[in-house]
């Protein structure tokens, strides 16, 4: 057990170094377009979805809060689902579910989903949701005070996302069934993004669960 | 207006989050459809991941990321430590761009 939580903070320890970073950024560029602190502050801390901030900064800044609010929900749907699938890591108990509930962001539920169903997997859940959730925030002040953060995309944070999104995802996709879902669905997504608002292409990949209701033409082809 | 809009941003989002980790327990949901639960979130986070790796704001990103997310992407399918998988696909981005690579 004591290897598992050691690998597990391991893991967990570039994830929050680009979290601060990119919530550094946040507060740096939430400043910059004259959003005052304690929104700022409200948004990583209430609010707590980066690209729904990202969004809502551009969106409050150009004039249109109305947007912000839609579009923000449009990205934010997808918790939803996540909550079904690892309701019951969240916890049992009502103080638990409350809690949990505002720290399942999308890291927060791969680290989740990497780990075996039960114990380890809650620990998993909430080990990550609080570290990361301390990480956005804090980097989120220190953009704040500073006023000022180095372009993430300068140290390539915004390709470590998505490589540490599937390297959580890896276990599960070795299954041959749930990758199908996931490759068809990801190409779902990819080639409806320049043609919808942000948030519905990504909602658009569980139309590729309805390769899960033929499997018996898939089971008819030799492997 | 500031504070309506972050309030019901934030409201919103609580909502979503909440609603899924409840109706959980209340949908009398069939074995069969529990099971595929776990592959909806493989599907959405994957899905995310792909898009967040080749767009940026509903457009082709560049060569620099997709490249760096590719290695790390091939890092993690050949069983390497995740850290060494975040860390190279970073680098790998930084380095191309470095190197002016869009």
């Amino acid at each position: 057990m004591r290897t598992a939580e050691r690998t597990l903070l391991r893991d967990l320890a570039p994830i929050a170094a680009a979290m601060l970073a990119v919530g550094a950024s946040f507060g740096a560029i939430a400043r910059a377009a004259e959003i005052p602190v304690w929104a700022v502050i409200a948004l990583s801390s209430a609010l707590y979805a980066g690209a729904a901030q990202f969004m809502a900064v551009g969106l409050i800044a150009a004039g249109s809060p109305f947007a912000a609010v839609l579009a923000g929900l449009v990205i934010n749907a997808r918790h939803l689902p996540f909550g079904l699938a690892i309701g019951d890591t969240v916890g049992r108990r009502w103080p638990a579910k409350l809690v949990g509930s505002h720290l399942m962001t999308d890291e927060a539920t791969a680290f989740a989903l990497a780990q075996p169903d039960g114990a380890q997997r809650r620990r998993a859940f909430w080990t990550a949701g609080v570290v990361l959730f301390m990480a956005w925030n804090i980097g989120t002040v220190i953009g704040v005070l500073l006023g000022a953060a180095a372009d993430p995309a300068r140290f390539g944070l915004d390709a470590a996302f998505p490589a540490g999104l599937l390297a959580l995802l890896m276990p599960a996709l070795r299954d041959r069934t749930t990758r199908t879902v996931a490759v068809l669905g990801s190409g779902i997504a990819v080639v409806t993004t320049p043609l919808l608002p942000a948030g519905l292409p990504i909602l658009l990949a569980l139309v590729a669960l309805a390769v899960l209701v033929w499997p018996r033409a898939r089971k008819e082809q030799p492997c | 207006m500031l504070i309506a809009t972050i309030v019901a941003l934030a409201l919103g989002t609580y909502a979503f989050r909440l609603a899924g980790v409840l109706l959980r327990d209340r949908l009398a949901l069939s074995e069969r459809v529990r099971a595929t639960l776990p592959v909806a979130a493989v599907a959405l986070l994957a899905a995310l991941a792909v898009t967040a790796a080749l767009t940026e704001g509903g457009r082709f990103a560049g060569f620099a990321r997709p490249a760096g997310v590719l290695v790390g992407a091939v890092l993690a399918w050949r069983r390497a430590p995740f850290v060494v998988v975040v860390l190279a696909a970073a680098g790998t981005t930084a380095a191309l761009r470095l190197l002016h690579v869009p």
